[in-house]
């Protein structure tokens, strides 16, 4: 299996923080290569994708924490019509829905690592790669995803 | 007062009207052009004059605004000026419940829904966007490749197949074909003359799996509308009333929750809405007699029918067949016009028209005595909705 950075061929459009600073600790994050989840300050609750309020107590103290980088698929898509150019010489690629029941089983979407013809399982267990794009005029970092190798 | 607290049989639809419908940027009227034409059209379908429209509902942020059309047209006054939000085109139902929510209150007496589509001349639904950074929610999906709407919804398809063995490709399949078959008699429709095959769809390029091109909406430029009278007037217009007996819309709990957070992930979102559909209309699922199921992906119809109660997670498979789909023998005649897929892709509006001349008699794939014909809009998006007509006899 190829697990060649980045999944998606050069020219997509990239990713920034939000001007209104809602999701920097998030970004700032995954440049470290960490992984950092919204939670709620007064009541614990997980949160994402990142909003100003909790949805469960409605409190606006907004924190942040750094989850173990791990996740399960729960749902996926094999993505073979280029909508953008820059797609064309990249498809098909797998975008998985990830699970992280460590965060409260938020899901984050992300690529999946490899190749676009590959099996993709839902419920199979998979971790965060950091996909680094130093050369944007703004660096950010992806989160990918790669199969966990089966571990008994 | 409870009981008065229904829209049924209080509002009739009295009149329907389309431009020709023309494939994505052949169209050589303006967008304002084409929604005129089509005001005009059910004007003329109902034998009232334009200047006679004193409300104007629509939704998907249509971009010819009500004070302009009531302007060009000369309406005397101007007492209803509506846009549902939210829900792209899953709002076709709910401007129709709007619409009806005003003529029922006595807010505004002739009504016109409309929708006007020229995707040549704006920007197109199936394209990811051109910038070099996405910031906010869409930096968490687009980076990775989540731009078009069918990327956006194919995991609830391959979630759903997933958890219930009952339900599979072969269901959206059956959806797919029967569209077309029907946009056959339907000259109207932009693939009339293009008949799909099985075959033809099981070697069709895959967009997004789980969905083929077939699975998948086209992209049109047009226009529709439809006029809505009070139901005690319904009778003095030229063509049979289709009475409203139930039309709503609405979400699930935080259904537009970001990035793919929604509680209830596989759903098409009407399991909340569908009850109350059928207790506001007094009909079961069983009384409908035709249904028209808004595609933007033929997987949003097969939830959309199963939340509707026309079939089950465990018999979706058996029940949404070929044979079952099509009019005028088959049990569950679906999306005879020929729908999103095949007769035009105008945001579903063109469904709400069928809708409307199967209870006139009026369609070219006719279900006989059709007294109910069901319709929802727009599967999937926030918030969806539905409507329920019904001939005069169902009052």
């Amino acid at each position: 299996m190829s697990d060649t950075l980045p999944v998606l061929p050069a020219g997509m459009p990239g990713a920034a923080p939000d001007r209104s600073g809602l999701d920097i600790p998030f970004w700032e994050g995954t440049r470290s290569h960490e992984l950092w989840i919204q939670r709620c300050n007064d009541c614990g609750g997980w949160q994402w994708g990142p909003e100003w309020i909790c949805h469960r107590c409605h409190g606006f103290e907004m924190d942040w924490e750094q989850v173990e980088s791990t996740g399960r698929i729960y749902s996926w898509m094999r993505v073979w019509h280029p909508v953008h150019p820059a797609m064309s010489d990249g498809v098909p690629f797998n975008v998985v829905l990830v699970e992280l029941p460590q965060a409260g089983g938020v899901r984050m979407i992300g690529n999946l690592v490899g190749e676009g013809t590959q099996t993709v399982e839902i419920g199979a267990k998979v971790e965060a790669v950091f996909e680094d794009h130093d050369d944007a005029e703004e660096p950010y970092t992806l989160v990918q995803w790669k199969p966990t190798e089966p571990k008994d | 007062m409870a009981n008065d607290r229904t829209l049924r049989g209080k509002v009739a639809v009295v009149g329907v009207g389309e431009t020709t419908y023309y494939k994505r940027g052949q169209a050589e009227d303006q967008e304002f052009v084409l929604v005129l034409k089509a005001i005009l059209a059910a004007c003329e379908d109902a034998g009232i004059s334009p200047k006679q429209l004193d409300g104007f509902a629509s939704f998907s942020n249509d971009r010819n605004e009500p004070p302009r059309l009531a302007a060009a047209l000369d309406t005397a006054e101007l007492r209803f000026s509506n846009m549902q939000w939210g829900g792209g085109g899953g709002g076709g139902s709910g401007a129709v419940a709007n619409a009806s929510a005003a003529i029922a209150s006595g807010i505004a007496d002739y009504v016109v829904v409309y929708r006007g589509l020229a995707q040549g001349q704006f920007g197109r639904f199936g394209q990811g966007p051109r910038r070099p950074a996405v910031r906010g929610e869409p930096a968490h999906t687009i980076p990775y490749g989540v731009m078009s709407p069918a990327q956006i919804y194919a995991m609830r398809a391959t979630r759903l197949f997933h958890d219930h063995p009952g339900v599979s490709e072969a269901s959206q399949k059956a959806v797919a074909l029967a569209s077309y078959h029907h946009a056959q008699s339907n000259p109207r429709a932009v693939m009339h003359g293009r008949p799909l095959s099985g075959e033809d769809y099981d070697e069709s390029r895959w967009i997004v799996e789980p969905w083929r091109l077939f699975d998948c909406c086209q992209e049109n430029d047009g226009a529709a509308a439809m006029v809505l009278a009070p139901g005690d007037q319904a009778k003095d217009f030229p063509h049979p009333p289709a009475y409203v007996l139930a039309a709503m819309s609405g979400s699930p709990r935080r259904s537009q929750a970001k990035v793919h957070n929604q509680p209830d992930y596989v759903t098409s979102s009407f399991k909340e809405l569908a009850p109350r559909l059928f207790d506001m209309a007094q009909v079961t699922p069983d009384d409908v007699d035709v249904i028209q199921s808004y595609e933007n992906f033929t997987g949003g119809v097969v939830m959309a029918l199963i939340e509707h109660g026309f079939a089950t997670y465990d018999n979706a498979d058996e029940i949404l067949t070929y044979e079952n789909l099509i009019a005028p023998d088959g049990k569950l005649p679906l999306n005879t016009s020929g729908g999103n897929l095949a007769e035009c892709y105008m945001h579903g509006l063109e469904l709400q028209l069928e809708a409307v001349r199967q209870i006139q008699g009026r369609s070219t794939a006719q279900v006989a005595d059709a007294n109910v014909s069901f319709v929802n809009s727009g599967p999937m998006v926030t918030p969806v909705s539905s409507a329920i007509f019904g001939s005069e006899n169902t009052l």
